[in-house]
Parts: structure tokens; sequence; C-alpha cells
């Protein structure tokens, strides 16, 4: 049935791979990474220190490099059509190298470790695993890798959420994550061996091609796949219908980890969910979107409404911080889809500017949690009382932040959300229902996440002991860099815009 | 008659749609951790006979390349998945998903 290769064959295969190893450099280094700090932490074994997370920092600033010197090659796909290198893709490098560095440094502030395990273990090697997965997700042009950098990021996350063995919540949290996760991956994995089975071939440029020549003779079956393989893609960014895991693992997993999965892991659904939708499912004329069976704008659009009315109204009722912030993350899901609907240039601009913006309040929003979860030892609403006096610049720069979530000048979160509406508006009238549910939507949001500072300002708190709590020098510090860049970049933002229009640019397509 | 009798990409396809559906209930109905591992697992194998089927009926190797990732990606999960399950064992002394609730609205 298969013929096996010529001789000449294996040489030419050998040379492309030989060819192909020089744009997986920051991979390559990555994974040399994570096998170090396994070594470091069998050599460090017992003790308590700050080694193992010291040197994961540099070791991942020191990719930064490598990934820099990637920006002069050209873009081009390499590995026989598996993986691309890009604009895009280099753009979700620095983001995930970044998310980690800001993982490991939340991880250093939060006490919750020190009480909870003995030793960092593997900890911070599986951190860097899933930032090279998710490098991997963002620059995957196949099937089968998107399937395997999917799961490589997934079973991290798996054990990541799980990390504090004897607390109950946490381990609850990895079991359904784990059951959602398993459930999904299998669905999209089956939706992408319909895929197949259409067009023959794995790749996405390919398999686009193939289906766009097919037209409609296989609408019902291209239907099926595409609601399955929306099924993996909307649990990876958290979306509904596919968001039930979501505020149980955010509530159980260690806050760092929590920051972690809702920025990065988020975004990398995003880069795959763009690069499939852009790449491998024809559109571009509306009559070749009506041909192929289904549309995945009107999907997309479901899910996009749908996210942002349940999670900015379920977040009302949140006693929880974490958890209410697990809510806010499935609305931002939604905004985040509104700009992949837009499609084309000015879309992919917004949707990675939102991001952006995304990344600075988030982590910040829940840097500042553990800080005040170290101090209070709680995340309930109600104990946060009182906090603007004990705390005054961590409950100033929350206060920031939640604005920022909120999309309220002067902050970046409003210029991420003002890109994204009028990226839909520049499609004309045909979104602007679309752009008016985002912005009731983000009132309704004004009022849970200004619960807040309304408690932390407004309320006294139940002990009347006023006494200031520092959460050291260096927290303070960190927390005013990210306040301040919060409003900086709100205010001059051309920087951020202009990164982000210099990343959408992808291989294989070309937006307009 | 022929369609019964010579075996083609059909049959291969009807047995993988039955094993997702059987995964897919398994995982909906069932309350113990291990059976809807078991069903995910089902679904796995379900994606795996249409990838080998539609690998032999294209003669295309891809297919029969992603089918065994699939197999090493179903027993890296396998592995994970039953330390979790361990784990909650351990703590809840169950692994009845419907007992494991401290997470609560």
């Amino acid at each position: 049935m298969f013929e096996l290769p010529t001789g000449a064959e294996i040489q030419g295969i050998i040379a492309s791979l030989k060819v192909s190893v020089g744009f997986f450099i920051p991979e390559i280094y990555l994974s040399l990474l994570f096998m170090f700090l396994i070594v470091v932490d069998l050599v460090a074994k017992g003790r308590k220190n700050s080694m193992l997370a010291i040197s994961t920092l540099a070791g991942l600033a020191g990719s930064f490099f490598f990934i820099y010197q990637q920006q002069s090659l050209h873009a081009g796909e390499f590995f026989f059509g598996m993986y691309v290198l890009d604009e895009f893709a280099l753009f979700f490098k620095y983001f995930f190298v970044l998310s980690g560095i800001f993982a490991v440094i939340i991880t250093m502030a939060d006490e919750q470790f020190d009480r909870e395990v003995k030793s960092m273990g593997e900890y911070y090697a599986l951190i860097v695993s899933m930032v090279i997965g998710m490098i991997m997700m963002a620059s995957s042009a196949d099937l089968m890798m998107i399937f395997l950098s999917m799961e490589l990021v997934s079973f991290s996350a798996y054990i990541l959420t799980g990390y504090f063995k004897r607390n109950a919540r946490s381990s609850e949290a990895a079991l359904k994550y784990l059951v959602y996760g398993a459930v999904s991956s299998g669905l999209m994995v089956y939706g992408f061996s319909l895929i197949y089975g259409l067009t023959g071939e794995t790749n996405l440029i390919k398999t686009g091609a193939a289906l766009a020549a097919q037209g409609n003779t296989h609408s019902l079956v291209l239907m099926l796949s595409s609601l399955l393989i929306i099924a993996g893609f909307g649990y990876k960014i958290g979306a509904v219908p596919f968001h039930f895991w979501s505020p149980d693992v955010y509530e159980g997993a260690p806050t760092p980890i929590t920051a972690y999965l809702s920025v990065a892991s988020k975004a990398a659904g995003v880069a795959l969910l763009i690069r499939f939708f852009y790449i491998a499912i024809p559109h571009g004329t509306l009559e070749v979107s009506s041909q192929t069976g289904i549309d995945w704008v009107m999907m997309l659009l479901v899910l996009s409404v749908g996210s942002m009315i349940y999670g900015n109204v379920v977040a009302l009722w949140q006693k929880n911080v974490k958890r209410m912030l697990a809510y806010s993350s499935i609305a931002h899901a939604g905004y985040l889809l509104l700009g992949i609907i837009v499609l084309g240039k000015f879309g992919t601009q917004a949707t990675l500017f939102y991001l952006l913006s995304y990344f600075l309040m988030n982590f910040g929003a829940f840097y500042v949690v553990i800080l005040i979860a170290n101090k209070i030892g709680s995340e309930n609403l109600d104990d946060y009382r009182g906090l603007g006096k004990k705390m005054p610049l961590a409950a100033a720069a929350l206060t920031v932040f939640l604005v920022s979530l909120v999309g309220l000048p002067p902050t970046l979160g409003f210029i991420g959300k003002l890109m994204i509406f009028s990226a839909l508006l520049a499609k004309g009238s045909l979104y602007l229902w679309l752009a008016l549910i985002g912005i009731m939507t983000s009132v309704i949001s004004l009022y849970y996440y200004m619960l807040i500072p309304l408690n932390m300002y407004l309320r006294e708190s139940s002990q009347n002991d006023n006494k200031e709590m520092n959460p050291g020098i260096f927290a303070q510090a960190l927390m005013a860099v990210l306040m301040f860049l919060t409003i900086y970049f709100g205010l001059f933002f051309t920087p951020l815009s202009h990164f982000s229009k210099y990343a959408s640019a992808m291989f294989g397509i070309t937006l307009n | 008659m022929e369609q019964l009798t010579t075996i083609g990409l059909n049959h291969y396809l009807t047995i993988s749609a039955f094993l997702l559906g059987f995964g897919l209930f398994a995982v909906v109905t069932r309350k113990n951790a291990i059976v809807i591992l078991m069903g995910v697992e089902l679904i796995l194998n379900a994606a795996n006979i249409n990838f080998l089927a539609f690998s032999k009926y294209n003669g295309e190797m891809q297919g029969a390349m992603f089918s065994l990732f699939i197999i090493v990606i179903a027993a890296a999960e396998a592995a994970i998945a039953l330390a979790i399950v361990i784990n909650i064992f351990k703590i809840f002394k169950s692994v009845d998903v419907s007992s494991i609730d401290s997470l609560k609205e």
C-alpha cells in the first residue's frame, strides 16, 4: 500500500529537516531549559530556596534573544508544512514567554505555596513546558501539530492545577479540568479525522484549498466536524457553552496558575482559532461561506454573544474574587471573539491588541489578589473591607486594573475595547448590534468590578485594627510599575498598536 | 448485498461513529471517574479508526501517522488522569464525581 522511499528521497528529507531546525531554535532552547530545570530540582532537592525560580526567570528571559533573532527571518513553513514562522507566531512567542515570566514572578510572591507544598519540584519546569506548548500552538500549520501542542499545554496545565496535592479544592479543580479537557480534545480530534477524510490533507493551507474546491458536496459532514472542532477550541478559550470547567478550575487552582491559565492559555486558544479559522476554513466571499454548509462566522457569533452575556451576568452574584475574575474571563473571551469575527487585518490587529491589554490588567489584578490573600488569608469579597486604608497602594492598583477590565478611560482596557468595537463598526452596519451588545455587557460588568473598590474604600472592616500591612518593597514596586503601565499605555498606545499591526500577518493568507 | 459482504470504508466509519456515541454516552451518564476516562479513551479510539480507515482508502500516510500519535497521547493522558484520580481518592475516599463538590457557587 505504501511505497518505501528511495535513498535519494531519504537524503532530501534529511536535508529538509536540517534546514528546518534552524527555524526552531527558540523551541529547542526552551526544551533544553525544561530539562535543565528538572536537573536543577534534583540537585537542589529538599532545600527550599529560590534557585529554581531564579534560573527559570533567567532561562525564559534568555529565550527573548533567540526569538529576537528570528525577526530577521522570512516568513515561511518548514518541517514539511507542519510548522510556520511568521509575524503572527513571533508576536505570540514574545507573549507566551513574557506570561511565563510573570507566572514565575507572581508564584514567588504567593505565600500559599509555603503552606501547601514541601518543595516546588517540577512546578517551574511545567510552566516552561506550557510555554513551549503554547508557542507551538500559535505556530502549528498542521492538524497533527495542533493536536500535539494542545495536549502538551493541557497536560502541563492539569498537573499545575492540581499542584496542591493535599488541598481538596485544588485536586477537585484538576479532576474537573481533566475530564472536560480530555472530552473536548477527543471530540476535536474526531472532527480533525472527518476533515482529513474529506480532504485527504492535514496541512491547514492545503485543507483550506481542498475544502474550497469541494464546495458543498459534503456539507453535513463538514458541519459536524466544524462543531466538534469548535468544541475543542472553545474549551481552550473558555467560551460559552464550553466554559463549565473554568469557574471551578480558576477558583481551585493555585492563584498564579489561575492567572497564567486565564491569560496565556486563553491567548493560545485564540491564536489557534485565528489561524485555523482564517486559513483552513475557506471564506472571503460570501458565496463560499454559504457553500461550505456551515458558516463559521455564525458559529463564532453565537459563542461570542453567549460568552459576553453569560460571563458578565453570572459574575454579578459572585462573592469570591477569584471566581468573579473567572466569570469575567469568560466575558473577555467573548470580546476577543468579536475581533476574530471581523476577519481581515484590522480585526486581527484589534484582537492582538486586546490580548496585550488583557495580559497587563489580568496579571496585575491577580497579582494584587495574591498579595492581599497573603495578608488577610482570604479571597472573599467581604474580607476586602477597609483594605483601602490598610494597603493603600494595593487597593489603588487593584482599582486601576479593574477600571481597565471594565474598559473605562484612561486605561489600556478602554483602548482595547475601542479597537475591537471600531473594527466591528468598520464592517458597516452589519455588526452594529454586536457592538451594542458588547457595550451593554461592559456596562453590566461595571457593577461587579466596582464592588471590590466599594468594599475596599467605603466599607469599614468588622475588626477595627487599621494598622497598615506592607507587602514588601519589591511587590510594591512591581504593582506600581504595572499600574503605571496600564495607565501609560492607555494614553500612549501607539507602540502596542504598531506591534499588533506588525503581528497581524500570517503565512499562507493575505489579510486586507 | 455486496455492501454487506465486502468490508469497505463505510463499515469502519460506522464502527467509529458507534464508538464515539458509546464514549460520549459513558462520559455523560457515568458517575465513576475511571469509567468517564474509559469513555474518553473510546472517543480517542473512534478518531483513530477514522484516521486509519481514511488513510487506507486514500493511500496517504498522514492518517496512519496521526493515529500513532493519538495512541501515544492517549497513553500519556491516562497516566496523568490516573495520578489525579488516585490523589482524589486519597482526599475524598471516593472516585464518584457527584460526591466531589467542594467548589460551589
